[in-house]
């Protein structure tokens, strides 16, 4: 069995406050092999960023990660030195953001921003650094790179300038590339583009890709595996294709039925009533359990973890044996 | 760019134009000029002969359009209160109030921008936090009372400095300068301090703010994302987007440190315009008001219009580049 | 748990909510708000009830005695009288000077800022609500109130208003022109801050439905955008405050501003600049110190209510 790429395992994001401890994700577990694409999809809220952010190092304080590990092809990330974690960022691990207008800064050429990040993790002199600097935005299909390499990011249009992001992030191929909503601002038109272009881009350079977004058709077209995140934790894990035709925990069900469909004979979109908790009112036990149909026993007083299988997990008691009593938890 | 240029200046003229018009008024109907111009045993016809050539009886569009004639050719009138020429006023004291207003803003500049940016990045240290404490202290200091204790500390009890006047000054033309004297450098030290040191925790704050603000954008953070360090991520890209405000703000503020010279001119008497506004407005004497006014109109529309060059300068947005088309 | 309506509500559980809300639990934690406070309140008090507590009536020429003049503070004079803060030219006890100049200065302080609240909400809602051609004219107004020094604002209101008024009544009008002067020098802010949110109210649906009733609409907006501007008003009033303070104590300082029967902090030093080089320092230095300490701790006060009220910052 390979190393995957990147392994959380128990992640804990905790922001404090005047009125205490809010935990943004709490216990959060999963695994990403080399090559693959894992989705990370939820509402907004859910924590799903907030996981993204805390791989790379970036939480800002007062946010803290407040336990857990972060893994990087076997290696502990989480636990580095400020300046130890900024030679990874860009070189192992990338990341791009949701809006590319507010990504890239509005005074410098963008030859200039990409013969920046180059040179920061190779040790190229400024006319190769150009020239790999051309060759990435050839890459990512901006036409005629030896003039637009001279244009400010202001001169592009929405989908070129993510184009120029993907470029940037990629530049110093990093294994693992983070995807924070990268096309949630774009025209619906751009994003398939984009995102057949950041899968391609991955494949081509061999990169592990979490993308992270709240649009499940993205995902099916996109991911191999995908996590589904509710509150700050992960209701259910498994390959595409099974969470989405046969999905196992209840919001995964809602959150499948309330999508609306070309084909199929629903008439009716079903909602799923009520709305996520906020940060500071979680309930107790299950999360979903308030909103959940299949509500039994122990939801709200036990919390459930992921178990199951290598590949499929659900964080539900519908699936595994539940404790009765207080004694019982395991 | 062209429309830009030719827009601004139009701008800048419509304002001078409503300056002069509220100088002007003030002119025709705060006290009555004739009666401060001649004295109380002129006759009734000598009075008439004088409001008529004077051109007081013109109907008013005419008067403001001979007013602003006279305005362009430098003519202000005569001062009330001295009898002379306004504009041999203006022309005697414009050097001192410049001079002493151009190296407060330099020194303003310089030392708000460095320890701006420096409480910027050390936001937690004990440094940066008694810096912010001073500058609060500073805001809260009127003028007039810093130039009174530096005075006391400087000139009364170390004897290091004059404690009034402009010392020796070089004549160079119809400007004079204090910079080239021994007694001149040192006579300036003091005033300048004063003056710019409002603006320099003005400056402070406002570089500290642009900084911090500049520092949480999506840029900064996608530029960490791609681990660049931390020393660039402070001056090569925060600093720079934090420039076009600052110089912009700091710009547009020499206005303000001209007429804020008042208080400095007065307290270290600086023979320079603001003196001189003070005693005008002491006196009622409107045709010093009048010229002050419009002196301070020029130099702000002066510097609106280097600022709006300057913006147009630093930024590439605004070069008119336009978009690709849409892919 | 549900919030108890308004009705049910007893004044007790009003003032737990208040104690208990975010602004009050920021000033609780804030030693630097605390103490703020704590020295407006005082030095507020001092002036208000100057003619209980000073010992002497300052200004009243006919109490004064020549020979207490020039005693070094918490020394006896000449005739035996201790001066706690000392005593200047004329035998005036400087602790009785500041306990009445800062009520002067309070005074046009205050008195300026509500005006400058009044003409910059009246004009930012009137600008905000009417729009196009007024709103452009109001806000190039205001732009240029902003660039403009309040000095030179107010130094030429001042001296036009000079003009205008008979010599006569110069005494009597000084301080409403002062307080007109640095009103007008101030008020841009606010009407700014209400303009946009008017703007925002503007939109909505209410103010639509208003308008059919047949209610006038602007009664409404002002009802609705007032509570929402309260916040950055009060903020901004604090920090002008300290500001119209240290106006009218230059003003005065530069002789063009109280009348000299009206002492304010400025005007005691000005008279104190005098004395300060020949030794007797304490005539400027405490009336100094007061305004400072006043402006100061006004200015604390102001930036602790901007960081409660921020969002951003909760």
């Amino acid at each position: 069995m390979t190393t995957p790429v990147l392994s959380v395992r128990n992640l804990k994001v905790e922001f404090p406050t005047r009125r205490g401890t809010l935990t943004a994700i709490d216990e959060v577990s999963f695994d990403i092999g080399p090559g693959e694409v894992l989705g990370v999809v939820g509402e907004s809220g859910a924590g799903k960023s907030i996981t993204g952010t805390a791989v790379i190092g970036l939480i800002e304080p007062p946010g803290r990660i407040g336990g857990g590990e972060v893994y990087l092809r076997g290696e502990r990330i989480d636990n580095l030195s400020q300046e130890a974690m900024r030679k990874i960022r860009g070189k192992r691990i990338g990341m791009v953001f949701q809006d590319p207008l507010t990504s890239l800064n509005p005074l410098y050429r963008i030859g200039e921003q990409l013969i920046e990040t180059i040179q920061t993790h190779t040790t190229l002199s400024d006319s190769a650094a150009r020239r790999r600097a051309l060759a990435l935005l050839t890459e990512v299909g901006i036409p005629a790179p030896e003039t637009r390499i001279d244009n400010y990011p202001h001169q592009f249009s929405g989908g070129m300038r993510q184009r120029v992001v993907l470029a940037l992030a990629l530049a110093a191929e990093p294994e693992l590339v983070i995807a924070d909503e990268p096309t949630t601002a774009l025209d619906v038109s751009v994003q398939a583009q984009i995102i057949a272009l950041l899968k391609r881009l991955c494949r081509q350079h061999g990169a592990a890709v979490m993308l992270i977004t709240h649009d499940m058709g993205v995902i099916a077209e996109t991911a191999d595996r995908v996590a589904v995140m509710y509150a700050g934790r992960i209701a259910e894990i498994g390959p595409v294709r099974d969470v989405i035709k046969a999905p196992l925990h209840p919001y995964t069900k809602g959150l499948m039925g309330s999508i609306p469909s070309l084909v199929g004979d629903s008439d009716r979109l079903t909602q799923i009533p009520g709305s996520m908790p906020r940060l500071t009112a979680i309930p107790s036990g299950c999360a979903f359990h308030p909103r959940c149909p299949r509500c039994f026993t122990p939801c709200p007083t036990f919390r459930p973890e992921l178990q199951g299988e290598q590949k499929s997990q659900v964080a539900c008691w519908l699936y595994h044996p539940f404790p009765v009593t207080a004694e019982a938890v395991p | 760019m062209i429309a830009y240029i030719l827009r601004s200046l139009a701008q800048a003229i419509v304002v001078m134009l409503a300056v002069a018009l509220i100088a002007f008024s003030m002119f025709r109907f705060v006290g009555d000029p004739v009666a401060n111009m001649v004295g109380q045993e002129a006759s009734m016809a000598e009075r008439e002969e004088l409001a008529q050539r004077l051109g007081l009886n013109d109907p008013f569009p005419l008067q403001f359009a001979h007013f602003v004639r006279d305005l362009a050719r430098g003519e202000f009138g005569m001062s009330y209160r001295q009898g002379r020429p306004v504009k041999d006023l203006l022309i005697e004291r414009v050097p001192a109030t410049i001079e002493l207003a151009l190296l407060s803003s330099a020194f303003a500049l310089v030392f708000g921008i460095a320890l701006g940016v420096y409480t910027a990045i050390k936001r937690r240290g004990l440094m940066a936090n008694a810096v912010m404490s001073l500058s609060l202290i500073g805001v809260s200091l009127p003028t007039f009372l810093i130039g009174i204790g530096l005075i006391y500390l400087f000139a009364v009890e170390l004897r290091w400095l004059p404690s009034f006047g402009r010392g020796e000054v070089t004549r160079l033309g119809w400007w004079t300068t204090g910079l080239l004297t021994d007694s001149g450098r040192k006579s300036l030290i003091m005033p300048v301090l004063t003056l710019g040191f409002f603006q320099l925790t003005l400056i402070m704050r406002l570089v500290r703010a642009e900084m911090l603000e500049a520092l949480r954008t999506d840029y900064i953070k996608f530029a960490r994302a791609r681990g660049i360090p931390e020393r660039s991520i402070s001056f090569r890209h925060a600093l720079r987007n934090t420039m076009i405000p600052v110089v912009t703000i700091a710009g547009l503020q020499f206005g303000s440190v001209i007429a804020f010279a008042i208080v400095t001119e007065t307290v270290f008497q600086w023979p320079g315009l603001g003196a001189l506004f003070i005693q005008a407005v002491q006196f009622v004497d409107i045709p010093v008001m009048a010229a002050y006014l419009m002196f301070v109109a020029l130099v702000f529309v002066l510097t609106n219009l280097g600022v709006d060059l300057l913006y147009f300068a630093l930024d590439p947005r605004l070069r008119g580049a336009t978009a690709a088309p849409a892919r | 748990m549900r919030a108890p309506t308004a009705r049910q509500e007893g004044l007790g559980a009003r003032l737990w909510r208040a104690w208990d809300s975010d602004i009050a639990w920021s000033f609780r934690h804030s030693p630097v708000a605390i103490a703020a406070a704590l020295v407006v309140t005082i030095l507020l008090l001092g002036a208000a009830f100057a003619s209980l507590i000073a010992p002497q009536n300052a200004f009243d020429a006919a109490s004064l005695n020549l020979m207490d003049g020039f005693t070094r503070p918490g020394e006896a004079s000449a005739t035996g009288r201790v001066f706690l803060l000392g005593s200047d030219d004329q035998g005036r006890d400087v602790f009785s000077a500041i306990l009445y100049g800062s009520r002067v200065s309070l005074l046009v302080g205050f008195a300026s800022v509500i005006f400058s609240i009044a003409i910059g909400v009246t004009l930012g809602l009137i600008s905000g609500y009417l729009g196009g051609r007024t709103d452009a004219v109001i806000m190039r107004v205001a732009d240029i109130q902003l660039s403009f020094p309040a000095i030179l604002i107010a130094l030429l209101v001042f001296g036009v208003a000079r003009g205008l008024i008979a010599p006569q009544y110069h005494e009597n009008a000084a301080i409403g022109v002062l307080i007109v002067a640095i009103g007008l020098s101030n008020w841009a802010a606010y009407a700014r801050t209400v303009r946009g949110s008017t703007l925002v109210e503007k939109n909505k649906d209410y103010v639509m439905s208003a308008r059919v009733m047949g209610r006038p609409a602007f009664a409404i907006m002002g009802q609705h955008v007032l509570p929402n501007v309260i916040g950055p008003v009060l903020v901004i009033a604090t920090i002008n405050l300290a500001l119209a303070i240290i106006a009218e104590s230059t003003l005065s300082f530069l002789g063009v501003g109280v009348p000299p029967t009206q002492p304010s902090l400025g005007t005691l030093i000005r008279v104190g600049q005098q004395f300060l080089f020949s030794g007797e320092w304490w005539i400027l230095f405490y009336p100094a110190l007061d305004l400072v300490l006043l402006a100061l701790s006004i200015n604390l006060l102001g930036d602790w209510l901007r960081d409660a009220l921020n969002p951003k910052l909760r």
